[in-house]
């Protein structure tokens, strides 16, 4: 009875113990940033290189299951590519075209800012989170690789999301389908604003929703690109969000609200580019504020 | 008993770090309806009924510890919930045999609907995000019935180590004596 007594009474230690511990993480982290840089590096040296190891096996497997593909179906892509690239050579001649022009009318103008060309560099996304609440994962690159927090982070040609911790080997992204991500965009033909908000309940629906574009004269439409907008103080200017898939005017009338279909397939994200300037080193806005 | 103590832990901290690997990177490819089963609260759950207060509570906080470094956006904060489930469970400890599964079950589906129901009240709730029926019908309950599934699978895999282990310390016992 008395031993049994003891461990039930050590085992209380242990718990106001642990919770102590815990509880002063929580307010450590909260107010020193770098509170969380030696258990990022245990992670570095732990958890990060198994991750990474089970993800090359993956890779591996997919390859060798997409090595059995017929050669039927590879010859079918291989036309339908083939048709696609007589289409996309045709229309990139008019582009070409065009740019000349836009060059040279820019070059009037005086506008030397393009959007378009920023650094980049690829990443291979390593692990998912843990839950169902949130859309964070881990990608195998860190500050090691000049990775900093609130680099952009794309894939193919859309907006993933922004990077929001950073260890030497690895960092964590959270992605804009997130249910606590606000981003800043824009319709790309009339340049009327809008929040592109997460929610936890659209994700399943492949869906991201838009709100507070101002309802006014300019005609904005399914089909419609958003991309970031000039005034987000995080995410670059240009990068396509997605499409416009519904949009309906709120019935205060002065805005308009919708939802947008994004161009990356969250669900198979594997390589990410990650875009090397933040907002911060083009607007000159350093770390002085803070 | 000293090299029995040591396998003890290692055998654990394996089973923890396997689990948490699983679930980070071959889980999120298993996802139904986007919904993963959560393999951490199998293991702490059944720790903590299982071996007592110390490893149950000890599994718990570094599982959460993990979770916290990679995803959570302070630490500590997984951590200590999953502390307190470890810790909760191992008061059942007392009423728990090997034979039966009912009881870890509906232990491992308590100890998920919590998590579940705290995560919600302070991660979203906070935020104010009050449709608490969509969660509970689209997030909670859902990632509760894959667990059990899962439960159903992984958790003989604990108990069978667990029996193994405990075997081996018996028998390196006696010879001590």
């Amino acid at each position: 009875m008395k031993k049994k007594n003891q461990t039930s009474s050590k085992s209380k230690y242990y718990l106001v113990g642990l919770s102590l511990f815990c509880i002063l993480l929580m307010v450590l982290s909260l107010f020193y940033d770098k509170a969380a840089a030696p258990f990022n590096g245990i992670a570095s040296v732990t958890i990060i290189p198994m991750q990474k190891g089970i993800n090359q096996v993956g890779t591996w497997l997919g390859d060798i299951s997409d090595n059995f593909d017929t050669l039927q179906e590879v010859r079918k892509e291989n036309k339908a590519l083939q048709t696609k690239v007589d289409e996309l050579i045709t229309e990139n001649n008019n582009l070409q075209e065009e740019k000349y022009e836009l060059e040279r009318l820019q070059a009037l103008y005086k506008l030397d800012q393009n959007y378009a060309d920023y650094e980049k560099t690829g990443a291979h996304v390593i692990s998912k989170d843990s839950g169902n609440w949130f859309s964070t994962f881990t990608i195998d690159k860190g500050s090691r690789d000049g990775i900093k927090v609130d680099m952009n982070v794309m894939a193919g040609s859309g907006l993933v999301g922004i990077v929001t911790k950073v260890a030497p080997t690895w960092s964590t992204v959270r992605s804009i389908i997130d249910d606590s991500s606000n981003v800043s965009g824009m319709t790309l033909t009339s340049s009327d604003r809008c929040m592109v908000r997460g929610d936890l309940s659209l994700i399943n629906e492949g869906k991201i929703r838009f709100e507070e574009m101002e309802n006014n004269e300019n005609k904005v439409q399914v089909g419609d690109q958003i991309v970031t907008s000039h005034i987000s103080d995080k995410y670059l200017q240009g990068i396509l969000i997605g499409y416009i898939s519904e949009i309906s005017v709120d019935s205060n009338n002065l805005t308009r609200s919708g939802y947008i279909t994004p161009v990356v397939d969250f669900k198979n994200l594997q390589e990410v580019l990650v875009i090397t300037t933040t907002k911060a080193d083009l607007t000159g806005k350093d770390e002085k504020g803070k | 008993m000293k090299k029995m103590k040591a396998k003890r832990i290692g055998v654990t901290a394996a089973i923890v770090i396997i689990c948490y690997l699983l679930q980070c990177t071959l889980f999120p490819h298993l996802a139904l309806a986007s919904i993963k089963p959560n393999l951490m609260i199998i293991v702490t759950a059944a720790f903590g009924f299982m071996r007592g207060p110390k490893e149950g509570m000890l599994a718990g906080f570094f599982s959460g510890l993990m979770i916290d470094i990679q995803f959570g956006s302070i630490l500590g904060f997984y951590a200590l919930i999953y502390l307190l489930i470890g810790f909760g469970n191992s008061l059942f400890q007392q009423v728990y045999y090997d034979e039966d599964i009912k009881l870890p079950l509906v232990l491992i589906a308590a100890s998920e609907f919590l998590y579940g129901l705290v995560i919600y009240l302070l991660m979203f709730m906070l935020r104010s995000e009050f449709n608490f029926i969509y969660y509970l019908s689209h997030n909670i309950i859902p990632e509760l019935i894959y667990t059990i599934v899962i439960a159903l699978g992984l958790y003989p895999l604990i108990l069978f180590l667990n029996h193994k282990l405990e075997a081996e310390e018996k028998r390196s016992a006696s010879k001590f004596v």
